[in-house]
């Protein structure tokens, strides 16, 4: 009984934690930080659409070239436009104030994005975009209701012409083979020049490189969790052995 | 060796100090499980402490510069992000192990004459603990640091007449900002940890004096052999130092586990919102305490209702402060003549587990959105958690009990 009490309470805290998040349907998006192609287009793409407006002011580039393996010259040749050294913050030379006036409120810094609103969020919204001629920007996106960005991937992604279906997800008719919602967006203002298969794997890439940004040290982590977790285990068993050598005399 | 040991002992009584609170410190023999927790908060206290000093090394106490500075410890500094998850996951990790040794101090009556100042003491430490949790969770100066801040420090603006004044004073502001992280940074690496050891050892030294309180609360003392040793003692080294051992080894496995693989706790231990930096302009859409806290916050905002002309916060911060003031009177509540849980009549034994299934529910419903609903449940769980104290004098008295053995069982 007491052990049970014991263990309702070890149980009790995790269960604790899966509070659900607010908002409406997200497309999960579960982020592999050991896939290095994945992370190096992942990389790429930011550095060509994001980097413009967003910063990533905590983070190095030595580090980001060092985890995904992408020779220093190389890096510095292609990804770094704004003449800073390969060991500098990646910060970037739009003007805070600037850029206020510009979209109402300045681009956040996107370093930590992703735990602040979660790898499905951000997946889903960089899928979520689509026309709006009411906003001042002519785009509107599902996930993030009036946004102030516009939607820079158009050339990739093309426009939607309709609000994009986020958070329904792919399935198989099982009569005809039909796959339906294979595109997030049913029909384009816009064409793309990517199909929309093409571009989820791209936004997974990008997100999926966001992730990394947000907790680099996540694979290193739980790599060595696993060496601490057996040295505990190993000196649980000499401690227990020891207890009972002791105990014997009490017993 | 034993030169040195007694040249030493000729000047500052070493061997004596050892042997009264280790080798000669008679501890009941049946210590069970509960009685592991006072030594892992000792182990908390001194991970909180070293992992601190060297967080201490590389953060940056400014408004311009915290937030900037945890990330640079977390990717730039060399083992930076073990140091932090270590501090941050031990404050939780503290926090469990002392409402966990608080529990087994309701369930055993360790409270009980003789025990009322170790008690006081606990509760003192426990007090001083919250302040500590509290100051800290500002340092990172992230959104929800700043605007948990920002509601507990208003908090004290909802009493009369001197509210406003008092919380300026504490914030040295108009609102949380750059002055209000610099005193709370000072208070939060020297003022409260130097408080919190001089309180430890306070709690041990009033503990050793009395001596240990056990699973079945009988007296060893009363049973002693000719040496003048109880019969149910044992030297508290080495049968509960090794003893000890082996909660450490099963606290560490569950701990690195969470260390290692789940740091943030699913935004339990580690907020959400912390990974933006702190916005004045910004009040995020659901501001909640650390879970430690939301007991109390939920008991806070039960409180709904003005009363006497005076606003319902301020009666939410009375009821809240009186549920933690309430536990420092607790020796003198139980008027049971017996002191374990095992002893005492089923009034008690269901009066003790509606108290912690309302404090659980409290916890719960202080992290998530309030609706109608959660605050009429909150409103019943609150008069609950207070009936416990309450009505204690009569349910102990009233209810019979069962005789207690001569000796320990077990």
């Amino acid at each position: 009984m007491r052990k049970l009490i014991f263990g309702l309470f070890i149980a009790i805290l995790p269960a604790l934690g899966l509070a659900a998040a607010p908002g409406g349907p997200l497309d999960t998006m579960k982020p592999d930080h050991t896939n290095k192609e994945s992370l190096q287009r992942g990389v790429a793409l930011f550095t060509n659409y994001c980097m413009g407006c967003h910063s990533m002011e905590y983070a190095r580039y030595k580090r980001v070239s060092d985890d995904l393996e992408i020779p220093a010259e190389l890096y510095e040749e292609n990804l770094i436009f704004t003449g800073a050294k390969i060991g500098e913050l990646m910060k970037i030379s739009m003007g805070k104030d600037m850029a206020a006036g510009w979209f109402g409120a300045p681009p956040p810094d996107l370093t930590l994005v992703t735990r602040v609103r979660g790898e499905s969020w951000v997946y889903s919204y960089l899928r979520g975009f689509y026309k709006d001629d009411s906003r001042p920007l002519g785009v509107n996106n599902v996930v993030f209701d009036n946004v102030g960005m516009p939607h820079v991937m158009v050339e990739m992604q093309g426009l939607c012409a309709v609000e994009p279906r986020i958070g329904v997800g792919a399935s198989v008719e099982p009569l005809s083979g039909n796959i339906n919602n294979a595109d997030v967006c049913p029909e384009y203002a816009i064409e793309g020049n990517m199909s929309g298969a093409d571009f989820d794997r791209a936004m997974w890439d990008l997100t999926n490189f966001m992730s990394y940004m947000g907790d680099p040290v996540k694979v290193e982590r739980e790599r060595l969790g696993i060496f601490v977790l057996i040295f505990v285990a190993i000196f649980f068993i000499f401690a227990y052995l020891l207890n009972r050598e002791y105990w014997k005399d009490v017993h | 060796m034993n030169k040195l040991i007694n040249w030493v002992d000729e000047r500052l009584p070493i061997v004596d100090a050892w042997n009264k609170h280790l080798a000669k410190y008679y501890a009941p023999k049946n210590f069970n499980v509960w009685y592991f927790f006072g030594s892992l908060a000792m182990l908390v206290l001194v991970n909180q402490l070293v992992t601190g000093i060297w967080l201490t090394m590389s953060y940056n106490p400014s408004a311009e510069g915290a937030f900037a500075s945890v990330e640079y410890i977390m990717r730039d500094v060399e083992w930076g992000w073990l140091l932090r998850y270590l501090h941050s996951t031990g404050a939780s990790a503290f926090f469990v192990v002392v409402y966990l040794h608080m529990f087994r101090g309701l369930m055993y009556g360790s409270y009980q004459k003789p025990r009322e100042l170790i008690w006081i003491f606990g509760m003192l430490i426990y007090l001083v603990l919250m302040a500590e949790a509290f100051m800290g969770y500002l340092l990172p100066w992230g959104q929800m640091s700043y605007w948990g801040a920002q509601v507990i420090v208003n908090l004290f603006g909802a009493i009369p007449v001197i509210g406003e004044d008092l919380s300026l004073w504490i914030r040295g502001d108009y609102l949380i900002s750059g002055i209000t992280l610099n005193r709370f940074f000072a208070l939060h690496v020297v003022a409260l940890p130097i408080v919190l050891l001089g309180l430890v050892v306070l709690h041990i030294l009033a503990l050793h004096e009395v001596g240990s309180n056990n699973p079945d609360g009988i007296d060893i003392k009363k049973n002693k052999d000719e040496n003048g040793v109880p019969k149910d003692g044992i030297p508290f080294h080495p049968y509960y130092t090794v003893h000890d051992l082996l909660g450490v080894a099963v606290f560490f496995f569950i701990f690195f586990i969470v260390v290692f693989y789940f740091p943030e706790m699913g935004g339990l231990f580690l907020e959400k919102p912390n990974f933006e930096p702190a916005n004045n302009l910004k009040t995020p859409e659901h501001i909640a305490p650390v879970w430690y806290f939301t007991p109390f916050y939920a008991m806070l905002r039960a409180v709904t209702v003005d009363l006497f002309g005076l606003d319902a916060k301020f009666w939410g911060v009375v009821v809240m402060g009186a549920a933690i003031a309430i536990l420092f009177v607790l020796p003198w509540l139980d008027k049971s003549p017996v002191r374990s849980i095992r002893y005492k009549g089923w009034l008690s034994k269901i009066a003790l587990a509606i108290f912690v299934v309302s404090f659980i529910i409290l916890g719960y419903l202080g992290i998530v959105p309030a609706t109608e609903g959660r605050t009429i449940a909150a409103q019943i769980l609150t008069v609950l958690y207070f009936l416990y104290f309450i009505l204690m004098p009569f349910y102990t008295r009233m209810e019979k009990t069962k005789p207690v053995p001569e000796r320990v069982t077990g």
